[in-house]
């Protein structure tokens, strides 16, 4: 078993050359952040997340939840962990500062977040389900709902949940059938079963507070008719204190592939007449706040994959730095040596490490440009983040994911046939990296939003003006002079010349032949992502060029080298993709369904 | 009652440790840092004793390179009031550390001096003596726990094969072990605050000491690996191994 250390330099280091950190901390609402208190932050949030949220994360996928009658029963230590969590003032850190949290930039709490995710999957989601919960009444919530629940869910005595999903409808929302019927005292009662509810039953916090979609009785048919509602597990008395219990109980918790740490439960609401619900903002209106909180939900499903991507990166180089097994080809001391020497073992490695840098480098820009489109005192700053924020989020959420299979795959590959033995814990990142491409829109769910609302709608400008930031970046790698990053600069010219083609080809198919730009839209998604994770690993490299010499020079040689690898072994999949795209539709769609 | 805390900013006890290949030392490149096992023990004892209202101020000192103050904010957001740095690239060794601590003792005159009974680096364990000597105060190390009653304290050590109690009076020096208490995580908020504590930054020369290393490290080894055991027949030839080969009896 290796020890999540948090990669508190890689992480400043993203923050503050990619991210754009000694603006954000100059923006209006940011006076009391300064770097060093970032770094303090980090340092401790890292201390947590090693000594009490990594221990847990075996231990809650060995035990899982137990079900009973209704109850779940969390994992040994989730209960204590938790507590201590909350204490400390993690829970509701990125929360703001109205309802009790510390309102820190978003720059910094994605990296905070990137940690709990690293040291334990199941256990961060509990918070950011219930801080989706939080933006959402505090988006759209009247004041008397905010006054009831904020303030008890930011510090964490209560959690939250997302009530979205039912059998008959997963991706498609529309088809959602939960009823809210008006009692006519204000109140609505909900009937319907809801799946696969992250967090929704256990032992952690004193109430649960469900966001619930469900339909008014005289609601239109499909997405324009959900409307969204509070219902409680245990009803709030007017004095804040805890009342009865509302008519909703967990059915039944899933037998799942990964983050068996958290309980996945089946909710189902008025068994015996109606939950009691409080409706959220205007009938009808449900989908639309769901979709004001998804760039942030997305982001931080995106940075899952980071933080599990570089947990099972630290856990594969502790293993092949220890296990000595094999002659070193070329070597010819004879001595033993650790796998690390392997040249294929070093290549496993390198690929772990530069598409998680690569990763967090896409996360953390991303996240610098939510700050600036927020609290930038000058309008054409917060449009251009803006834009740019909601062209890469479906990119941080799609290739972020995807990238965390092969990461993981790896992870265990390294362990030889140990990975495959439970003991080794290499397979449980593998395991609970599963979940992240599908839940919170699927790959191919980003990727249509990609290729249509973000790309071919408005014309191509956002991917047109983003491929003009990289173009100008590989200007200015070739007039350094310097031979590595000029090398970086022909590499990612590939990646923009494929990424410029595609989009060409998907904004002149996209209406034509819709079919056909869906058939590439995934590979167009994974595409960009090389690109963009390319460009911001040789503007790393650009930086880190020019302190060798420094106090730190070893740090920033490993940035060169990885940045180098990337261009070198990553990079040239841009091609393969493009030809994909735009040759490739006709082989996907040719065969008819008997043929299949 | 003033209360000094020095600290020390060491390799993170998370991290495993591996020696440098030209075996000058053990890397440190893009290695975690953190606050002395140890001296967070000695910090929480000092926050109690102010919580407990003992106490009425919480000093923590370190020496060492500018990163040293990321470590004494980590100590003001446990609850330390202010921090002092010695600052300096030097590679300071236990005697020096100990000078630069009688200098601030002599300035600040704390009633009580707490730290950690080794550094989990170098594991001297000698600072906190070597200070309790220049100063010429009463010493207790390796405290498992420590009462104050008025112009004395009772400090409870570990010594092999049990616990024995120590009276002195104030003001002493005093050297914590693991079992004092257990430290807690610095809340966020707290670590907010601590950004607007005092820090002082001072150099080795504005105390008016000399720091220059009286040891020369000639090299740094991974420590042998342990050989397999072996099985013995009977009492007779453990008595016998021990006593001729292990050469222990």
């Amino acid at each position: 078993m290796s020890t999540y250390i948090a990669p508190v330099k890689d992480m400043l280091f993203a923050m503050n050359e990619l991210a754009g950190l000694q603006d954000i901390v100059t923006l209006p609402g940011n006076e009391e952040v300064s770097i060093d208190l970032v770094e303090v932050i980090l340092d401790e949030a890292g201390k947590f997340a090693t000594e009490v949220v990594d221990p847990l994360n075996p231990v809650g996928d060995r035990q899982g939840n137990k079900w009973k009658d209704g109850v779940v029963t969390t994992a040994d230590g989730f209960k204590e962990a938790y507590a201590s969590f909350c204490e400390t003032g993690w829970n509701g850190m990125p929360a703001s500062t109205e309802f009790g949290g510390q309102g820190l930039p978003v720059t910094v709490s994605t990296a905070v977040l990137e940690m709990w995710k690293s040291a334990s999957i199941s256990f961060s989601l509990c918070q950011m389900l219930t801080l989706g919960a939080v933006e959402a009444i505090a988006h759209h919530g009247s004041d008397e709902l905010k006054a009831t629940y904020l303030p008890n869910m930011v510090s964490g005595k209560w959690t939250g949940t997302m009530n979205l999903t039912e059998p008959q409808a997963g991706s498609d929302l529309a088809a959602i059938r939960s009823k809210a019927e008006p009692r006519g005292d204000g109140t609505y009662a909900i009937t319907g079963t809801k799946i696969f509810i992250t967090w929704g039953e256990h032992d952690m916090a004193e109430n649960i507070v469900h966001l619930v979609l469900a339909r008014l009785p005289d609601a239109p048919p499909g997405v324009k008719g959900i409307s969204l509602f509070i219902a409680p597990k245990f009803l709030v008395n007017a004095d804040g204190s805890l009342g009865e219990r509302n008519d909703l109980i967990c059915a039944s918790i899933e037998h799942k592939m990964g983050i068996h740490g958290s309980a996945t439960a089946v909710m189902s609401f008025g068994d015996k007449g109606g939950a009691t619900g409080y409706l959220v903002g205007e009938p009808n209106r449900g989908l639309e706040y769901m979709f004001t909180m998804m760039n942030h939900a997305r982001l931080n499903v995106g940075l899952e994959g980071v933080g599990v991507s570089e947990r099972s990166y630290q856990h594969a180089l502790a293993y092949a730095r220890d296990r000595i097994q094999g002659k070193i080809i070329g070597d010819k001391s004879g001595e033993k040596k650790p796998i690390l020497h392997h040249p294929d073992v070093r290549r496993m490695l390198m690929d772990m490490k530069s598409r998680t840098e690569a990763g967090r480098a896409i996360a953390y820009y991303v996240a610098g440009c939510m700050d600036r489109a927020k609290s930038s005192p000058d309008a054409d700053v917060r449009k251009t983040n803006q834009t740019r924020l909601e062209l890469l989020t479906p990119v941080v959420k799609g290739w972020c994911t995807e990238n965390a299979q092969g990461i993981t795959w790896n992870g265990v590959q390294v362990h030889g046939g140990m990975g495959f033995i439970e003991e080794t814990g290499a397979s449980q990142y593998m395991r609970d990296a599963r979940i992240i491409t599908i839940y919170e829109g699927t790959t191919a769910i980003q990727a249509n939003d990609l290729i249509g609302r973000k790309t071919a709608k408005e014309g191509g400008k956002s991917m047109q003006a983003l491929l003009a930031d990289i173009t100008a970046t590989r200007a200015a790698l070739n007039a350094t002079g310097n031979p590595a990053l000029a090398a970086l600069a022909d590499s990612l010219g590939g990646g923009i010349a494929a990424l410029g083609e595609a989009t060409n080809w998907l904004l002149a198919t996209y209406d034509a032949n819709p079919q056909a730009a869906a058939a590439g839209s995934v590979p167009f998604l994974k595409l960009t992502g090389i690109v963009v994770g390319g460009w911001l690993m040789a503007r790393s490299a650009q930086v880190a060029a020019g302190r060798l010499d420094g106090a730190d020079g070893d740090f920033y040689k490993a940035k060169l080298g990885t940045a180098s690898y990337f261009a070198q072994h990553v990079m040239p999949e841009a091609n393969a993709y493009r030809d994909a795209i735009v040759n490739g539709a006709e082989s996907v769609l040719a065969l008819e369904e008997a043929l299949f | 009652m003033k209360i000094l805390v020095p600290i020390k900013r060491v390799v993170d006890y998370n991290v495993k440790i591996r020696v440098k290949a030209d075996q000058s030392g053990v890397e440190l490149a893009n290695i975690k840092m953190a606050m002395n096992p140890f001296d967070e023990i000695a910090v929480e004892e000092a926050v109690r004793l102010k919580e407990a209202g003992t106490a009425t101020e919480v000093v923590a000192f370190s020496a060492g390179v500018a990163q040293c103050q990321e470590t004494l904010r980590t100590a003001m957001a446990i609850g330390a009031d202010r921090g002092i740095l010695a600052e300096t690239d030097v590679d300071l060794q236990p005697l020096a550390v100990a000078k630069l601590l009688k200098a601030v003792v002599d300035k600040e005159q704390p009633r009580l001096v707490i730290l950690g009974k080794q550094a989990i680096d170098d594991d001297s364990n000698q600072t906190g003596q070597m200070l309790a000597a220049l100063l010429g105060w009463p010493q207790a190390t390796f405290a498992s726990k420590v009462e104050v009653s008025g112009d004395s304290v009772r400090v409870t050590r570990e010594i092999d094969g049990g616990l024995e109690t120590l009276a002195l009076p104030l003001p002493a020096v005093i050297t914590t072990d693991l079992r004092l208490n257990e430290p807690r995580y610095a809340t966020l908020p707290n670590i907010m605050k601590a950004k607007k504590k005092p820090l002082e930054t001072l150099k080795p020369a504005d105390l008016g000491v000399d720091v220059t290393p009286r040891l020369t490290t000639l090299k740094v080894v991974e420590p042998a690996k342990r050989s397999a055991g072996v099985l013995v027949a009977d009492v007779a030839q453990l008595v016998e191994k021990l006593k001729n080969e292990a050469k222990v009896i």
